[in-house]
């Protein structure tokens, strides 16, 4: 998991439960190693900063063009996303995945909170901290997840999306110990280490 | 709880302001620099820099140390100025014990309060009750009693304190190690001898039910950070190897010569802490340090570490 800033213990944790040997990645070659890569909540301005600094974002893309299955939470969404509606100055992002966000969307530490999220993988226990929204999605990107809603409800807002094998919510299961993300995570994984 | 949607299944209605939404924000901000700020453009300085929060305050440590007088919480203004200029998080002060500072802050909207032994204390006895608050608090602490005390009140972060405005980092070294040092022998009595931690609990002043938690899992339930005289990347990164899970960094930036670089500079070296080449490339080229003063030539009745109950 690219562990530069934010909840990287609480991922690591919940990845080593389910079995998986877990690398934190800082510099470049250790991407190489890697099956599937999680990308943690944080600040998405700092990461990216921190990204950029030391020299991790072109790696980084890619990677992920080349097929590592990876699952983006909060501000690991905000990475992959292609556009944020509302940047901090300067901010950039991975830009692998076809869909703009907005940070902080639901409003400031008040607002965060905890409830069950309907996904297509099923009802999941997560937690919104200044959490980011979907606002709308590129062609080919499948919605996944909705606030208070199913995610087949147009009306609500998108918590949660995928293409191909690149997964990104905007909400915390690794604050709630909700390993249902986690564990579709290392079944790509095991397919593409297969393959 | 009431379901939102009755006819939505596996929807529930948000739960704000729970303890782990509350130390859930802190969790975020892992491996980050917190900085402080005085005003907008400072502000805007530490998040182009990469700071992952700001603290609004009227005036830094070092200046409070300087002037002197009653130090209290900043004009609303000031901070809603500040949260309007930065899309990272806002924590802003109020006095120990001092709980309508803490209302008037949860009401302006930051995302954090720190009950901070920087401002002069409101009250000598009792800090604020923290627990009712929806907005998470991040308390100061010098030893692992004071930070179980603090979490028992509801905060949901805690900082060593260190001595804040003077550059001089040994105070914060030495509480970081106290509260690590203070957990692991915990661990150690969890392991050996567990109807000793009852004693442990009343030797340090805190609840039996936090003492034991802390014992099983060899660490705070809550994120901790330093604070308290870091003026350097290599002081952050000196912070980041002695356990901490992150940096506040008070008047050792906007008191530099070159605040902007500074800060950036900070922040590289606390994401590559044990990597001394990144250190030292932080470490080039940043002008002059804050002058600081040292600890030990601080009379007792100035030392702000001591405050807090």
């Amino acid at each position: 998991m690219l562990a530069l800033q934010g909840g990287v213990r609480e991922h690591a944790r919940m990845l080593v439960g389910l079995g998986a040997d877990v690398v934190p990645v800082r510099r470049a070659d250790q991407l190489d190693a890697l099956d599937a890569l999680v990308l943690p909540g944080g600040e998405s301005s700092t990461i990216d900063r921190l990204l950029r600094v030391l020299d991790l974002r072109d790696p980084l893309r890619a990677a992920i063009a080349q097929g590592l299955p990876v699952l983006g939470t909060c501000a690991g969404l905000i990475l992959l996303a292609d556009r944020i509606e509302d940047p901090a100055p300067g901010q950039q992002t991975l830009g692998v995945l076809d869909v703009t966000v907005r940070r902080n969307a639901f409003g400031r530490q008040a607002d965060s909170s905890e409830e069950t999220v309907a996904t297509v993988l099923g009802p999941v226990r997560a937690a919104f901290i200044r959490a980011p929204l979907v606002v709308s999605v590129g062609e080919g990107v499948e919605v996944i997840a909705r606030r208070g809603a199913e995610p087949t409800d147009t009306d609500a807002p998108i918590v949660g999306v995928r293409c191909g094998d690149v997964t990104g919510i905007a909400v915390h299961p690794e604050l709630t110990g909700d390993a249902t993300f986690h564990r579709a995570l290392l079944g790509q994984a095991a397919v593409r280490r297969a393959g | 709880m009431v379901p939102m949607a009755q006819n939505t299944p596996g929807t529930d209605a948000p739960a704000t302001g729970s303890p782990l939404v509350k130390r859930g924000l802190a969790d975020m901000l892992k491996g980050g620099v917190i900085m402080d700020v005085v005003t907008p453009e400072q502000a805007r300085i530490a998040e182009d820099a990469g700071a992952v929060a700001v603290m609004a305050l009227e005036r830094v440590p070092a200046d409070i140390r300087a002037q002197g007088g009653v130090s209290r919480m900043s004009d609303p203004d000031m901070i809603e100025g500040i949260m309007r200029e930065v899309s990272i998080p806002v924590m802003a002060k109020a006095r120990i014990g001092h709980q309508v500072e803490a209302q008037i802050l949860e009401h302006l909207g930051v995302d954090y309060i720190d009950e901070s032994e920087v401002l002069s204390p409101a009250d000598y006895a009792h800090h604020i009750d923290k627990q009712p608050f929806t907005v998470p608090f991040v308390c100061g602490a010098t030893n692992l009693g004071e930070a179980l005390r603090r979490i028992a009140e509801g905060a949901a972060m805690i900082r060593s304190k260190g001595e804040a405005g003077t550059g001089d980092v040994s105070e914060a070294t030495k509480h970081i190690r106290t509260i690590r040092k203070q957990i692991a022998e915990l661990a150690a009595l969890h392991a050996s001898s567990p109807e000793e931690l009852y004693v442990a609990a009343k030797e340090l002043q805190a609840p039996y039910e936090l003492v034991r938690e802390v014992a099983e899992r060899g660490e705070l339930p809550v994120v901790l950070f330093t604070a308290g005289g870091v003026a350097t990347p290599a002081d952050a990164a000196l912070m980041m190897q002695l356990g901490a899970d992150g940096v506040f960094v008070g008047s050792g930036i906007f008191h530099s010569g070159d605040p902007a670089r500074r800060a950036a500079a900070i922040v590289r070296a606390t994401a590559q802490y044990d990597d001394p080449a990144a250190v030292a490339d932080a470490s080039r080229g940043l002008g002059e340090a804050m002058v600081g003063i040292s600890v030990a030539d601080l009379p007792a009745p100035h030392r702000l570490a001591e405050r807090g109950w």
